[in-house]
Parts: C-alpha cells; sequence; structure tokens
C-alpha cells in the first residue's frame, strides 16, 4: 500500500451501514519449487456494499483470481492464507471449519467461473449439475430446483430452457454454457456471486449477450457481485467499483467512473493507454510495384478428401482473394473457427489448398511445402500466437536464431553470433540472453524471440497469428509498436491475424474480414472508420466494449432478427444469414450473395447495397 | 504455478551475466540432495549394483565353480557370507558373477528395445500417413501377445544363447516403448515449433532429430527404467523355469532356480538371489519414480 | 445435427452399436494378424519335428514319409489356413509329445487357470480400488507417500521371491499352509482355502500394485480438471465430489487398468504355478517350450492372446458406454 489516500476508504458507504463483504490485510503465499514462499497477494484491502458489483482488475499474476476464490475460502493446492481477514455478511471466513465452509459454498456464496466448457462435469447432463447447490444444501426438492433451474434459464435468454438442460455440456456452445454456469450460481439465491472471468474465453460478439444477460439477473436480484477481468472496458459496463490489481498489491481503488475519468495511479493510466493502442501508421505513400508481394485468387482450403469440384470434405476457406504490396500490413479478422489461422497456415504452405493459386512477386508458389524452394521458405516466415509453444524448449535463444541463419544464409560461428546479438538489439533485448534457454524468458521476450527468429530469415513477409492475444495488454501493446517499427524501418510486410479489430484498425492498411470461412468484407483501413459495412463487420465493431459505463444496452441481448425460411443447408448461401440483423426473406435465404463495392472502397459479399445498409447501421449506432 | 516461479514478470529483467554453469560434481550433487528419500536409497543400490556388474568377479572370495563346502545350503557364516548352495558352492561368489549377467543382459535388452522402439517412433511420427498407419498396426498386434507368452515362444523357436536372450527380451518390449515414444512424438510433432520447422523448409530427419527427440529424453530415460526392470524380471522368470541362461553361465535367476529344493530349508541360497532381483528392480522404479518431472508440480 | 428430438436416441444407440461393432472386429482382426505373428515365429523354428519324432537313426525316405504325413511338405500358407481353420473349429492339432488332441489336454487345464484367476480377480480389484482412490484422494500426504511406495516396490518384485517368502513362512515356518497345490477332488472349504492361499497371495501382489497404481493415475488425471474445482466450489464434499463427479469420468481408464492386470493372470502365472504345482494353463505352455510341442505351444499361446483381446475389448466398450461424449456423439 503505497499510498495510503487511496486505499479503504473508498466504497462511498454511509458509515452506519456495515459493508457486504470486507476484505483487510489479506496475504496469500505459495510455497516456491525451492521451499521459499511467494507472496501472491500482498496487503490487499477492500469493501462492498450490499447489492453492488466490485470489479478486481489486472493482468496475469496480478492475483485476482486468488483474492475472488479466498472469499469463498478456497486457495489452490500449494498456496496459503498467511493473513488478514475475510468478511461475508456475518461470516468470518478463515475462521470456519470445512464443513461450515462446505454449508456455506454453493449456497450463500457462489462461484462462476472461467471456462464454462471445462468446468462442467463432461459426463453429467447441464440440469443434474445446475441444480446440484440447491440438493446438496436442502433448499429444494428435486422438482422444484429443476423448476427453477428452466426459469433462470429462460431470464439468461437459453434457446429451448424447457430441454436444455438434459443435454450434456459437449453438445452447447461456450456462450451457452456460461449462462448455465450463471443459472448454477444463482439457483440458490447466493448473498453473493463470484464471477471470474466469465466471458474471457468467448468471442466479442457472443460476449455481450452474456454481459447483458449477467447484469440483469445480477440485477434483478439484487446480489453483491465481484467481477474479475483483465478488460477495463468490460468492467465499466458490470461494476460499481473497481480494484486495480498489480503483482498482487492494490494499486488503485474507486468507483468505476472515477477510475475511468481521472485515474490516479500511474499503473491504472498505463493499462488504459494499452486498451487502446495507437501505433504510429505508415505514411500513405503511392504503391511503387506494380506487381503485388503476395496475391492469392481463388483459394479454397480444409480438411478432409477434396471432391471432383474441388471442395474438401471439411472446407475452412472458401474462394479467398487477397492482394499485399511490399511494406503493407494486411490485418485478417474473424472470431475462433473462422478459418483466419488456416489462411496463415495455406500461405505458409503447411497445409496445401484444395484449389486456387498463390503467388509471391508474380511468381506462382507451390500449394505445399513439397514443390517450395529454399528461397520461397525464406521470403515467407510465420510467427505463431503463443510463443510457449513457438518456440522449442530443449533449445536456447541463441540456437534458436541461429538455426535460420545457417538454413538459409550459411551463417556459422563468430558472424552467427554477431548477427544474432544484433537481432537481439533490433527486438530490444539485452544480447546477453542468447545463451539462456528458452524456457527462461517471460511471455512478451518469448513472443520477441519468436519474431526475431522470422526476422533471421530476412523475409519479405511475415504471417502473424494472434501475436499479441496471449499477452498481457500491456506487454502485447509494446508487440504492436515493434511490428510497425519493423514494417516501417525493414519494409517487411505482414499479414496481421486477429480476433480484436480494434487492433487491427490501429495496425494494418488494408482489412480483410473472414466470416466461417467467406471473405465477406475487404479494403482499406479507413472504409473500417464508419457504415456502412457488412452486417457482420457492423457486429463485430459494435460488440467492442467501449470504455465508458452505459455502453452496454440495456435488456437481453438483441432484439429479434427479420424472419426467414427454415434453411436449407445450402453451401452457397450467405453463411451470416443465421445471425444477420438486416437479412431479407424470400432473397437472403434463397440466392447466394454477390460481391459488390462501397463508396469507401471496400468490397463486401452481402444481397444489401450502400443505402439500406447505411441507413440501418447509423439507426443501431444511435440506439 | 509455472508464472510463480519465473521472477520475470517485469518487460525486459536484465539478467546478469549467465554465470559458468558449476562443474559437473558440484551438479551431480546437488542434483542428489533435491531426491526424495526413496530417490536417494532408489540411486544408491542402482550405483552399487553398477559397480558389482562391472567388478564383481574380481570381489568374489572363491572361484565361481569350486566347491568350497563340504555341506549343502549352509546358513551365513564368517567363512561363506552368503552361505552355500545346493553343490557347496560359495554363494556369494556365485551371486558376483551372476549380477553381471542381469544387470549387462537388462541393460542391453531395455537399450535395444528403446533405440528400436523410439526410432520407429519418430519415423512413424514424423513419416507419411500409411507408414505410421502400418507400423501402428504392427506393433498393436505384437503388444496383444503377453510379453512373457511371446518371450516363450521365441524361445522355443529360436533358443536361449545369450545373445538371442538379449535380442528376444529386446524385441519383446519394443512395442511398449513404441507406443510411449509414439504419444510423446506425436504430440511433438502438433507443437508449432515443429509448423515453424516446416515452415522453415526443414527435411524430416532435422525435425525428428532436433527438434522433436531432445525433448522426449526425459520421459524416455523413465522409459528406459522401466523397460530394464520389465527385462530382468522376464529374464529372471525364463532363467527361474530353465528356458533362459543356460549352464554353466548363471544370471540371478538361474541361481534361484539350482537352489529351489533349499526352499524347505530357507537357505540363503534361493533367498540372497531372489532379494538380489528384488534390490536392483525396485530400486530403479524407486528412482524413476523420484526423477523430477518436468511440467508436472 | 438436424436430427429431430425424437430420433435422437434412436440415432444415439446406433453410433453406439456401430462403435462397439467396430471395435468387435478390430479385436477380431488383430486377434488373426496375431496368430500370424505367432504362427510364422514358431514355423521358423530351426529343425524338423518329424526329424525329431525318429530321432538320429531314421533313413532320409522315412524322414520324408512322416514330413508328409504331418503335413510338414506343405506350403506355409497352406498349413498356417489349415491350423487356423482347425483352431476357429476347436481343434488345435495333435501334441507332439504327449500323443493325443492339444484340445483335450487344453480342456482338462483351463477350469484351473480360470479358477485362480477368477479368485485372485475377488480378491484384487475391491483393495487395488481401494488403495488408488484413498491414495489419490489423499495425493502428497503421508498415506499417498507411503503407499506409492509400497506399490512401486511390489510392481518390481520378482513373482518367485513373493512365492518363496510365502512359502518360508506359512509352510516352513508356521506350517499353516502345505507348499503344494492340489485341490482333492472332494475339498471341504477349508482345503479350498489352504490349496488357493498362497498361489492367490502370490499373484496379487504385483496385480494389485499395478491396478492399484493405475486407479491413482485416473484419478489424479481428473482431480485436476476444473470441474472438480467448480464441484468443491458449489459446496459438495471431497468425498462425494469422487464418488458424484469424479468416478463416472475415471470409469474409462480405470476398467482399462483392471483388464490390462487381470490379463496377465492366465498366462503371468506362469512362476506361481511352477512354484505351487499347480496344473494350470501356464505350466503347460513353459512344459511345451521345454519339450518343443508346438502345436500345444501355439494353442495356449493364442488362448492368452485371446484372453487378452476380450478383456480389452469389454474395457473399450465399457469406456464407449459410460463416456456421454460417445455415447450421443
Amino acid at each position: 500500500m503505497s499510498d495510503p489516500a487511496t486505499a479503504p476508504d473508498t466504497p462511498h458507504v454511509p458509515p452506519h451501514v456495515p459493508p457486504h463483504v470486507t476484505v483487510t490485510n489479506l496475504r496469500i503465499a505459495a510455497r516456491g519449487p525451492d521451499g521459499q514462499d511467494i507472496v501472491i497477494v500482498d496487503d490487499v484491502s477492500f469493501a462492498i456494499p450490499k447489492g453492488e458489483v466490485l470489479a478486481l482488475i489486472g493482468e496475469s499474476g496480478s492475483g485476482k483470481t486468488t483474492i475472488a476464490l479466498s472469499l469463498l475460502g478456497h486457495v489452490r493446492p500449494g498456496a496459503a492464507i498467511t493473513g488478514g481477514s475475510i468478511t461475508v455478511g456475518d461470516a468470518a471466513i478463515r475462521s470456519l471449519t470445512p464443513a461450515a465452509l462446505r454449508d456455506l459454498r454453493g449456497n450463500r456464496i457462489a462461484y462462476v467461473a472461467q471456462s464454462a466448457a471445462s468446468a462442467f462435469n463432461p459426463s453429467r447432463t447441464l440440469m443434474d449439475q445446475v441444480v446440484e447447490p440447491a440438493l446438496i444444501h436442502d433448499l429444494l426438492p428435486r422438482p422444484a430446483a429443476e423448476a427453477k433451474a428452466v426459469e433462470l434459464f429462460r431470464a439468461l435468454g437459453l434457446p429451448k430452457p424447457d430441454t436444455i438442460g438434459q443435454r450434456y455440456p459437449h453438445q452447447l456452445s461456450g456462450g451457452q454454457l456460461q449462462r448455465l454456469m450463471a443459472a448454477m450460481a444463482l439457483i440458490t439465491d447466493p448473498e453473493l456471486v463470484i464471477l471470474d472471468e466469465p466471458t474471457t474465453a468467448l468471442d466479442v460478439t457472443t460476449q455481450i449477450g452474456v454481459l447483458q444477460a449477467f447484469r440483469a439477473v445480477v440485477r434483478d436480484r439484487g446480489t453483491t457481485a465481484v467481477y474479475v477481468s483483465h478488460d477495463l472496458a468490460v468492467v465499466a459496463q458490470m461494476a460499481d467499483h473497481i480494484v486495480v490489481l498489480n503483482r498482487g498489491r492494490v494499486r488503485e481503488t474507486g468507483r468505476v467512473h472515477q477510475i475511468l475519468q481521472s485515474p490516479r495511479d500511474d499503473y491504472t493510466k498505463t493499462l488504459m493507454a494499452a486498451a487502446h493502442p495507437v501505433v504510429e501508421a505508415a505514411q500513405d505513400k503511392p504503391r511503387t510495384a506494380p506487381v503485388p508481394l503476395l496475391q492469392i485468387e481463388g483459394l479454397t482450403a480444409g480438411y478432409g478428401r477434396v471432391d471432383a469440384q474441388g471442395r474438401p470434405a471439411v472446407p475452412v476457406l472458401r474462394d479467398i482473394g487477397l492482394t499485399l504490396h511490399r511494406g503493407e500490413i494486411l490485418g485478417v479478422i474473424g472470431e475462433s473457427g473462422s478459418g483466419k489461422s488456416t489462411l496463415a497456415r495455406v500461405i505458409a504452405g503447411l497445409l496445401p489448398p484444395a484449389r486456387g493459386r498463390i503467388s509471391l512477386d508474380g511468381a506462382p508458389l507451390a500449394p505445399g511445402l513439397d514443390g517450395r524452394s529454399r528461397d520461397d521458405f525464406r521470403r515467407v516466415q510465420i510467427v505463431f500466437q503463443n510463443a510457449d509453444v513457438a518456440l522449442n524448449p530443449a533449445h536456447s535463444v541463441g540456437q534458436i536464431l541461429k538455426r535460420p541463419l545457417a538454413f538459409y544464409h550459411g551463417l556459422t560461428g563468430a558472424a552467427a553470433d554477431a548477427r544474432v546479438a544484433e537481432l537481439l538489439e533490433r527486438i530490444q533485448l539485452p544480447r546477453t540472453l542468447a545463451d539462456r534457454p528458452c524456457t527462461d524468458l517471460s511471455g512478451g521476450q518469448k513472443q520477441r524471440v519468436n519474431l526475431a527468429r522470422a526476422l533471421a530469415a530476412g523475409p519479405d513477409l511475415i504471417l502473424c497469428d494472434e501475436v499479441t492475444s496471449a499477452l498481457d495488454t500491456v506487454v502485447g501493446a509494446a508487440i504492436l509498436d515493434l511490428l510497425a517499427d519493423l514494417r516501417r524501418e525493414l519494409g517487411i510486410a505482414m499479414v496481421f491475424i486477429s480476433h480484436d479489430i480494434s487492433t487491427v484498425r490501429a495496425i494494418c492498411d488494408d482489412i480483410l474480414v473472414l466470416y466461417s470461412g467467406d471473405v465477406v468484407d475487404q479494403g482499406p483501413r479507413a472504409a473500417f472508420g464508419s457504415p456502412p459495412h457488412h452486417p457482420y463487420t457492423d457486429l463485430l465493431i459494435r460488440s467492442v466494449p467501449e470504455m465508458r459505463p452505459g455502453w452496454l444496452p440495456e435488456g437481453l441481448g438483441a432484439p429479434a432478427l427479420p424472419p426467414i425460411d427454415p434453411l436449407a443447408g445450402d453451401a452457397d448461401l450467405c453463411r451470416f444469414l443465421p445471425r444477420c440483423n438486416v437479412r431479407v426473406a424470400g432473397l437472403c435465404d434463397r440466392i447466394a450473395p454477390p460481391r459488390h463495392d462501397l463508396a469507401a472502397g471496400n468490397a463486401i459479399l452481402c444481397h444489401l447495397e450502400e443505402g439500406p445498409l447505411a441507413v440501418a447501421q447509423r439507426a443501431e449506432a444511435l440506439v | 504455478m509455472s508464472g510463480a516461479s519465473l521472477p520475470t514478470a517485469a518487460p525486459a529483467p536484465v539478467p546478469a551475466p549467465a554465470t559458468k554453469r558449476a562443474a559437473f560434481p558440484a551438479r551431480a550433487l546437488r542434483w542428489t540432495r533435491r531426491l526424495p528419500l526413496s530417490g536417494k536409497v532408489g540411486l544408491a543400490f542402482v550405483l552399487f549394483w553398477l559397480v558389482i556388474a562391472l567388478i564383481g568377479p574380481l570381489l568374489a572370495p572363491y572361484p565361481i565353480g569350486a566347491f568350497v563346502d563340504e555341506n549343502v545350503f549352509s546358513p551365513a557364516s564368517r567363512t561363506f557370507l552368503l552361505g552355500s548352495d545346493y553343490l557347496g558352492r560359495d554363494v556369494l561368489s556365485r551371486l558376483l558373477h551372476a549380477a553381471r549377467y542381469t544387470v549387462g543382459l537388462g541393460a542391453g535388452a531395455a537399450l535395444l528395445a528403446c533405440t528400436v522402439g523410439t526410432g520407429l517412433a519418430l519415423v512413424a511420427a514424423v513419416g507419411r500417413g500409411w507408414v505410421d498407419e502400418l507400423l501402428s498396426r504392427f506393433m498393436d498386434t505384437v503388444i496383444s501377445i503377453p510379453s512373457k507368452i511371446l518371450a516363450l515362444v521365441m524361445v522355443a523357436a529360436f533358443g536361449s544363447s545369450l545373445w538371442l536372450l538379449l535380442l528376444i527380451a529386446g524385441l519383446t518390449y519394443v512395442p511398449g516403448n513404441y507406443r510411449i515414444a509414439r504419444a510423446l512424438a506425436v504430440n511433438l510433432n502438433q507443437m508449432d515449433f515443429v509448423s515453424v520447422a516446416r515452415a522453415r523448409g526443414e527435411r524430416r530427419a532435422y525435425i525428428a532429430l532436433s527438434e522433436i527427440l531432445p525433448n522426449m529424453l526425459h520421459p524416455l530415460l523413465a522409459d528406459f527404467g522401466l523397460r530394464f526392470v520389465f527385462i530382468v524380471l522376464l529374464l529372471s522368470a525364463l532363467s527361474f523355469l530353465g528356458l533362459g541362461v543356460q549352464p554353466p553361465q548363471a544370471d540371478l535367476g538361474s541361481l534361484v532356480r539350482e537352489n529351489i529344493s533349499g526352499i524347505a530349508e530357507g537357505a540363503p541360497a534361493i533367498l540372497m538371489p531372489a532379494l538380489a532381483i528384488a534390490t536392483l528392480t525396485v530400486s530403479v522404479n524407486l528412482l524413476i519414480d523420484a526423477l523430477p518431472h518436468r511440467g508436472r508440480n | 445435427m438436424s436430427a429431430s428430438p425424437a430420433s435422437r436416441p434412436h440415432a444415439a444407440r446406433n453410433t453406439l452399436l456401430r462403435m462397439i461393432a467396430g471395435r468387435i472386429g478390430a479385436a477380431f482382426l488383430t486377434l488373426i494378424l496375431v496368430s500370424l505373428v505367432v504362427f510364422t515365429i514358431s514355423d521358423l523354428l530351426p529343425g524338423d519335428a518329424a526329424q525329431e519324432a525318429l530321432g538320429q537313426s531314421a533313413t532320409p525316405a522315412q524322414v520324408a514319409a512322416l514330413r508328409h504325413e504331418m503335413g510338414l511338405d506343405r506350403p506355409a500358407y497352406v498349413r498356417f489356413g489349415s491350423w487356423i481353420t482347425g483352431l476357429a473349429g476347436g481343434d488345435a492339432g495333435q501334441s507332439l509329445v504327449a500323443n493325443m488332441p492339444v484340445g483335450e489336454i487344453i480342456r482338462e487345464r483351463l477350469p484351473n487357470s480360470l479358477l485362480l484367476a477368477a479368485l485372485t480377480t475377488l480378491v484384487a480389484v475391491p483393495l487395488a480400488l481401494t488403495i488408488g482412490i484413498s491414495s489419490a484422494m489423499n495425493r502428497g500426504g503421508r498415506l499417498d507417500r507411503a503407499l506409492n511406495v509400497a506399490t512401486l516396490s511390489m510392481v518390481a518384485l520378482p513373482e518367485f521371491l513373493v512365492a518363496t517368502i510365502a512359502v518360508l513362512i506359512f509352510s516352513v515356518k508356521l506350517r499353516w499352509l502345505p507348499s503344494i497345490s492340489m485341490l482333492p477332488e472332494q475339498a471341504t472349504w477349508g482345503q479350498f482355502f489352504e490349496t488357493f492361499a498362497m498361489p492367490v497371495f502370490s499373484l496379487c501382489v504385483v496385480v494389485i500394485a499395478q491396478m492399484a497404481r493405475m486407479t491413482r493415475a485416473a484419478v489424479i488425471d481428473q482431480l485436476d480438471r476444473p470441474y472438480v474445482e467448480m464441484a468443491l466450489l458449489k459446496g459438495l464434499s471431497p468425498a462425494r465430489v469422487v464418488i458424484r463427479h469424479v468416478l463416472p469420468n475415471a470409469v474409462g481408464p480405470i476398467v482399462n487398468a483392471m483388464a490390462l492386470s487381470l490379463s496377465y493372470l492366465l498366462g503371468g502365472a506362469i512362476i506361481v504355478e511352477t512354484i505351487f504345482n499347480y496344473p494350470g494353463l501356464a505350466s503347460l505352455m513353459v512344459n511345451a517350450v521345454t519339450s518343443r510341442d508346438m502345436p500345444l505351444l501355439q494353442a495356449c499361446a493364442m488362448i492368452f492372446c485371446a484372453v487378452y483381446l476380450l478383456l480389452m475389448l469389454l474395457a473399450d466398450v465399457t469406456a464407449i458406454v459410460a463416456n456421454p461424449r460417445l455415447r450421443s456423439a
């Protein structure tokens, strides 16, 4: 607690009302591998008035989940609460017996886990699991508990609330499971709910509906809640109070608007700055080379047997076309399963396409690895999302960087050492790191080495597959800066794949939107600034939470979509149709959509013309 | 927990220039000290048996085949530390000789099993689909024959000279090692660092040997130990049945067999060789279990 | 995906049946391949059964005549074909040494082996489950560490040591039990116990340790999953978490571990049968090896392989039936 003035006084509670939850000087430590204690939560204090929502916000390693779990009297194996006190209502959590704790958990205090897909038992029905808290605490007989669960399913906007409970976790989507988990938490009408990053694993377009549902049910019941998140914008929608954590310590505590509008702590400011990446964009200089560096035409790829028409059994990408000039960055955006990573693998030759052409500098590139020359390989480098698995743990940083030097340039010995030192400097890492095994590095350092390995080849094109997604916001922002530098100073072109449209808009010259394997929207960055867009792009842009309270619309999810005929499952119809809010019955559900240009310079795959799209999307923006 | 063990969360903490790694004896000592008690005991016995296998015959107080005791199955005494056997020979001397066969055959056959099994597993992992299919199908077939049964059939067909025993015991445990190694290699082959190497244009052999194999060594070492234990038990059982090492050569299992009639007297001649095998196999097992596991806390 | 709710259970049952049929087919195919391997190895036998049967003094003409009579002059694939069809029809050929049908010898021994295996199973499975689950629940605790060292040592013990020590203690020192296991025709319960106590004990040591270790690993694998933490945070007691949440998910691997260990009981009983002079199939096979009685050897080997495959098949099917993801895929 460096600044006592900002500390525990913050929740502006009248002095005569005791807070519902009080945490005072909490300390939690873990036993390290060498037997020494590592402090993970250090002297943390906060209080929550009844019926309000407090957010614990911080990056990985901030201790936010550890604190949240301690409210249930739970610590993960290897850790222990070493000091402080936790009170929830009249219960002093630390002094309870195991039996008394069990009585509290899932009854008065409920927990919603980060990844519902793994937090549900795969071999029992969802109804079984949802009603279990009510049954084991003897709160309701089974039929009553099931009826209540169905009511909750309905309140949370789940489809087919009467029968969804009979299904197993693997049969539902992540967003649905997350709602079911909320139903499981609320079945006992708890006084305190702990939501542990409940939407982090979801796609941004799914997240918005889940957030709305959570907020509605928590508010309706007057439940006190703790919301754990790394995302300030999400927290702005959900919470009344914010506690900013960093490495187990409280940096700042306050009401939401105070923190968002006038953060006092430097760390909070860094966090907020990183949430809005501002990257020095490239100057709009005229394209000099007439031949694009990378050109893709009519590319179809997937897995399984390829039929006579060149369609694979499990198609992932359909009829993709794109153009990338030297020194430019093309952003590829889409949700999980859209095929964006597959695109990178196809360009790199790891997955030969079923159909279509890829050319590099006007010369055709062999579809798979087999036909490519060593120079082809050198010119196209790929950088994967997760540096933990992209660097061979058996090799040192130096070995990793020297291999491409030897392989492509025949560089060995002192010359290679010198080049490794240069590369490390280039990516702003100390040259002494060369002798270290790559397992010793932090996440951000690993991602830099990952990039340096691609640079070592001396490439023309780097395929960046979600390179910042696995990193904390602040570290990721630094990597983005580095990428922009590399492009500016070395003139390397990049395909930048991401699920985050604000990152893509910050760094890319051109943007390509993938939906379920189709390019639905494609054009210069400027065209993505204001409507009209493709309906999916529009949804994507609208779904990115903004860092102001009140951004999240009231109500339960999106309004009803225009009715259409039941779909026959025609492979050529618009794939976004089931989710589209401007679809036209009799047209969209009958005929495959055409690709046409909009005035701002982007091409979309949609039946609707500029005018109607613009009208519909302006209207939404006003809501 | 892995995050907690790394004090490198800061953007770029400049590490002190890598201090030269400590000399081997110091490192080995530190490594040993970190083992749990069971691991230390295991290590001590493993080293003990390695030494015996190397220099045992030099320590033998009597020539191996000499009839030195007038009585048979005599109990332990000053002259015969482990008593005498069914022909009045010194048990200790015979044991010191026999240990060499047991340890040597076991280590050789385990090495054979692991080399062949892992080699084929690497081929299956980086090779084309049908190679993997064919190899795995074959290994699945062989693994469905219980190891003792397979060894018995081979002994019946080929005989049991020392070299044949080594070959038979080794081949019997190839499928087991193949299975473990293939699972490891296939997992590693799907890792992004292998994809990066393939996209770099590397050959399959480089990928198998430089990218995949180094990451398998740790679990493979454990598997080698396990195969060694299995093989020692198998060969001892064969010898005990009279189908293994043939006289005049004798491994520890043969010693148990030839003295089986001493069971009624509880003679050390039958107990000692059996105990010797047990200390060898149990200690290897304890040591493997105590090895630090990477990735597991 | 498009299946209506009404047709779903039906469709699920069909996929389930198809999967099970697939496993049975695969097991059958493996059995044929196994027979090929067994036949190939035993056919590589140097020397000649006819020559051996007639001895050194036989003239080449006599040997050739016997070879013809035994069918040894036919090509290998023909001999394999007639052997395997014979086996399938229950005719395993003529024992070269005992000079009687192999089938008859086996019919006499097989029930003994099955009885020993069944008794061992009855004792070992509950014990192994108890040890495995309780050590998983006390992971890292004193009990777990003690059991770990104990089972780790037990799996590495040579069976003849266990059996020898058992004989030394119970027959030689205490004189409670006979050192040879021969069941009289009209056995009383007491005699029954005396006969089987030591063989079952010796087999149990290794089998229990193996099963307990694999059970512990399977349970711990599940205990590490997020759904277990979730269940604890719902207020469930540890025992309830294990029974209601963990075990349904660990059934597959546990049953597999059981099958693997039990398959060991028939063929792996060689040492125990030999030491206690128990007339089972495994000691029969040892005799076949010593006397190089190939038809008998082949038949025994095939029985052991078939039992292994059958047990693995049962385990596989149990895992499929227990897993809702496979059941309603």
